[in-house]
């Protein structure tokens, strides 16, 4: 008889809660982008009032889930851990044999930019929304900022997506909250809950 | 692998934070320095201007979700309210009266500029001397045939000789994506006063702020002093 497959639990709902929030807020951003900024969308679909509102509440919204999740210890501690980067994150990205606490390096620069790029986009965007204060110049450069990092964040969505979509397990973990215990012995060897397990 | 068995997770250096800090330098820095990026990225992209959206050129802006094409047999352009003689244009009756030719920047109060686009149609002027100004009338709307957008002026601003009903852009007919047959060009004033897809006139006893006015743009649209920007004049 087949046995049942040990199940570990990666994310509670509240961090399962603040990365569904922020993907969705992140894709109406780009969607809604899509449709005021390419001209051949843009002709196709119109409607630049109402779609330039959804495109700025998103927007505003957009630090909220992370904002919200930080009630949530085990969020923090997601956080904490995103942050540092030790030895088996060196030799992660130099491609040498490493063994990964709960998150990869790659994982770890992928929140580090979302973080960083939620950040500019809603310092620019604010600046775009109410250019009242700010002088052409700045007006131009948030801009600038605004449409480059735009194109920044679309590869680095579809190059998440692209991983994610490559592994299952990782999959798993980001949709149910748990993974299989075997699966996670092997990618994340030096998670807490691997060790312990 | 001894040194990962001894490491705890969460050990080592606050590299993510740096990252999120150095994002956060290098945005501030592209904000001041970005308007001069922009334009550099601009020439360099020029030949290929048409494929990269942030490169220059044209945008594509309209507030409904499509615009019914009209052309040569169903296009009618009418103007009334306090006129002494209202009546309906078709292209041809357009086509019938003085035409005026000029050659003038776009400026998007958004910030994108379109050098040297060369115009031609109906000096808003001679239209309104065909219909006649009545007694009381002050302003001048107009309305979009796409049934949602509006634009006005005063009096006084529809009487400069640069307020073109035109016909032609860049030396052809106005296309369907840039509000042709017929639109508004304001020569002097930011791109929302040049109103796309013109269907109707009206000579009004004041001025009715417009689509994007009601959403807190500037009724009086000048170039360069309005809207808190200082931007060239067109």
């Amino acid at each position: 008889m087949k046995r049942p497959e040990r199940r570990l639990r990666r994310f509670t709902r509240a961090e399962l809660a603040v990365h569904h929030a922020t993907a969705a807020l992140m894709i109406i951003c780009l969607v809604t982008a899509a449709c005021l900024y390419v001209p051949e969308i843009a002709a196709a679909v119109g409607r630049r009032g109402p779609i330039k509102t959804l495109h700025v509440v998103a927007g505003l919204a957009l630090p909220l889930p992370v904002l919200l999740g930080w009630a949530s210890r085990a969020f923090r501690e997601d956080v904490r851990l995103l942050n540092r980067f030790g030895r088996r994150d060196r030799d992660w990205l130099r491609g040498r044999p490493a063994a990964p606490g709960k998150f990869n390096a790659g994982q770890k620069l992928n929140a580090a930019f979302v973080a960083g790029a939620i950040l500019v986009m809603f310092g620019t965007g604010v600046m775009l929304t109410w250019p009242g204060p700010w002088p052409d110049r700045l007006r131009t450069g948030a801009t600038f900022v605004h449409d480059w990092l735009t194109i920044a964040i679309l590869v680095m969505f579809l190059g998440h997506l692209w991983f994610a979509m490559r592994d299952r397990g990782a999959l798993a973990g980001i949709t149910t909250g748990t993974v299989d215990a075997r699966w996670a012995a092997r990618h994340h060897p030096a998670w807490d809950a691997v060790r312990k397990h | 692998m001894t040194s990962d068995d001894i490491e705890a997770d969460g050990s080592g250096a606050p590299v993510g934070r740096r990252i999120v800090l150095g994002m956060l330098g290098l945005g501030a820095a592209g904000v001041a320095v970005g308007a001069g990026l922009q334009s550099q990225v601009n020439r360099a992209l020029a030949p290929i201007g048409g494929i990269i959206p942030a490169a220059g050129g044209f945008r594509y802006y309209s507030v409904v979700g499509d615009v019914p094409p009209r052309g040569e047999r169903d296009y009618r352009l009418t103007v009334g309210g306090l006129a002494e003689r209202p009546r309906t244009f078709t292209l041809a009756d357009l086509r019938a009266l003085p035409q005026t030719r000029l050659t003038r920047d776009f400026q998007c109060v958004t910030g994108w500029r379109v050098e040297d686009v060369a115009w031609a149609g109906v000096a808003l002027p001679d239209l309104l001397d065909a219909v006649g100004v009545a007694d009381g009338a002050t302003a001048v709307r107009f309305r979009s045939f796409d049934g949602e957008y509006t634009e006005s002026l005063t009096l006084s601003q529809a009487r400069r000789r640069d307020v073109l009903v035109a016909t032609e852009m860049l030396g052809k007919p106005v296309t369907h994506d840039h509000g042709g047959p017929v639109r508004l060009y304001v020569a002097p004033m930011y791109g929302y006063k040049s109103l796309k897809w013109l269907g109707g006139i009206e000579l009004t006893r004041r001025v009715v702020p417009g689509y994007w006015e009601r959403r807190g743009y500037d009724v009086d649209a000048w170039v360069g002093r309005s809207n808190g920007r200082s931007d060239e004049a067109t």
